[in-house]
C-alpha cells in the first residue's frame, strides 16, 4: 500500500450522540464542554463539542489506513479551528504532496460541512 | 500579561505510564481503529510485537497527564477560561505496545504573545522502559485577551 505522489484518500467518520462520553472515558479528558449538554450550553457553545483530539485521531487513522499500518506514520501536526458537532459526518482528506526517501509529505485537513475544524494538516507517513 | 517569560525552558516531574492491554482496545474502539493489532494479541504477536499495539495517537493518553503541572503552573499563569488548543504535533518513535512503561518529561517550550493573544507552547518527551524515544508532542494553546 504504497504512497505515490499525488495520490489522495478520503476517511468518512460519523460521531454519534454517545462518542463523547466514551472518548473521554478511553483518553481522561472529562472537560464538562464534551460530556454535559448543559455546562456546554452554559459556557455559550451549542452544545457538547468533539474533543479536538478525537478528531485528530481520525486524521491520523485516514493516513495509517492508506499507507498500511500504525508503524507508517511518523510524524503528525494539525492546527484546531471550528467547533466539532456530534450527529454530523466528518470528511477527512489527505493528499501526497511529494515522496522523498522512502518518506510521504502528505497535507490533509478534516471537514464538516462547510466547517474546517482541522487545517493545516502536516504528516511525513512511510511511503 | 500575567506570564512570567522566565519560566520559558522549564520542565516539570516525569510521570510514568503503564500501559495496559484493554486500555489500548477501549482507546482503539472509541477512535474507531479497526486494525487487528489494536485488538488481537494474536495478530499483534504474528506481525512480531509482544503484544496489542497502541494507535499512535494513545501518545494523548500517556503524555497528557505529564502536561498538566505545566498548564496549572501559577508562573506560566494561564486564564483557563479563555484558552483555547490551537495545534498540536506529535513525532513518533518506535511503537508502543502492551505491558511497557512510559516515562514522560513535559517542559515549556515557548511563550508568545501575538494580536492580542498569547501563545504557550509546552512540549512533551516520552520514552519507553528500553530507554527509546517513543514521542515527542508540542502542544499550543492560545489564551485570548481581555
Amino acid at each position: 500500500m504504497a504512497l505515490a505522489p499525488g495520490q489522495e484518500f478520503e476517511l468518512r467518520v460519523t460521531p454519534d450522540p454517545y462518542l463523547t462520553v466514551r472518548y473521554a472515558g478511553a483518553s481522561g479528558d472529562f472537560n464538562p464542554i464534551h460530556i454535559d449538554e448543559q455546562f456546554a450550553r452554559q459556557v455559550g457553545l451549542p452544545g457538547r463539542i468533539l474533543h479536538g483530539l478525537w478528531t485528530m485521531a481520525q486524521v491520523a487513522r485516514a493516513h495509517t489506513e492508506a499507507a498500511g499500518g500504525p508503524e507508517t506514520l511518523r510524524r503528525l501536526s494539525v492546527q484546531f479551528r471550528g467547533i466539532g458537532a456530534l450527529g454530523e459526518e466528518i470528511v477527512v482528506r489527505g493528499k501526497v504532496e511529494e515522496v522523498s526517501d522512502g518518506v510521504a509529505r502528505v497535507k490533509s485537513e478534516a471537514t464538516q460541512g462547510a466547517n474546517r475544524i482541522i487545517r493545516n494538516g502536516e504528516a511525513a507517513v512511510t511511503a | 500579561m500575567p506570564t512570567d517569560i522566565s519560566v520559558i525552558g522549564k520542565t516539570y516531574e516525569p510521570t510514568t505510564y503503564a500501559v495496559g492491554r484493554e486500555k489500548i482496545r477501549e482507546y482503539a474502539s472509541a477512535v474507531g481503529e479497526t486494525n487487528p493489532l489494536h485488538h488481537d494479541v494474536q495478530a499483534a504477536r504474528q506481525a512480531g510485537y509482544a503484544d496489542v499495539v497502541a494507535p499512535p495517537m494513545f501518545a494523548v493518553v500517556y503524555a497528557a497527564r505529564s502536561v498538566a503541572p505545566a498548564l496549572l503552573d501559577p508562573r506560566v499563569g494561564i486564564d483557563f477560561a479563555r484558552m483555547l488548543h490551537a495545534g498540536q504535533e506529535f513525532e513518533w518513535g518506535p511503537l508502543v505496545v502492551a505491558g511497557d512503561e512510559i516515562t514522560t518529561t513535559a517542559g515549556v517550550k515557548d511563550i508568545s504573545e501575538r494580536g492580542g493573544m498569547n501563545f504557550y507552547m509546552f512540549e512533551t518527551v516520552s520514552s519507553n522502559q528500553n530507554g527509546e524515544t517513543v514521542c515527542t508532542g508540542t502542544w499550543t494553546q492560545i489564551v485570548r485577551g481581555g
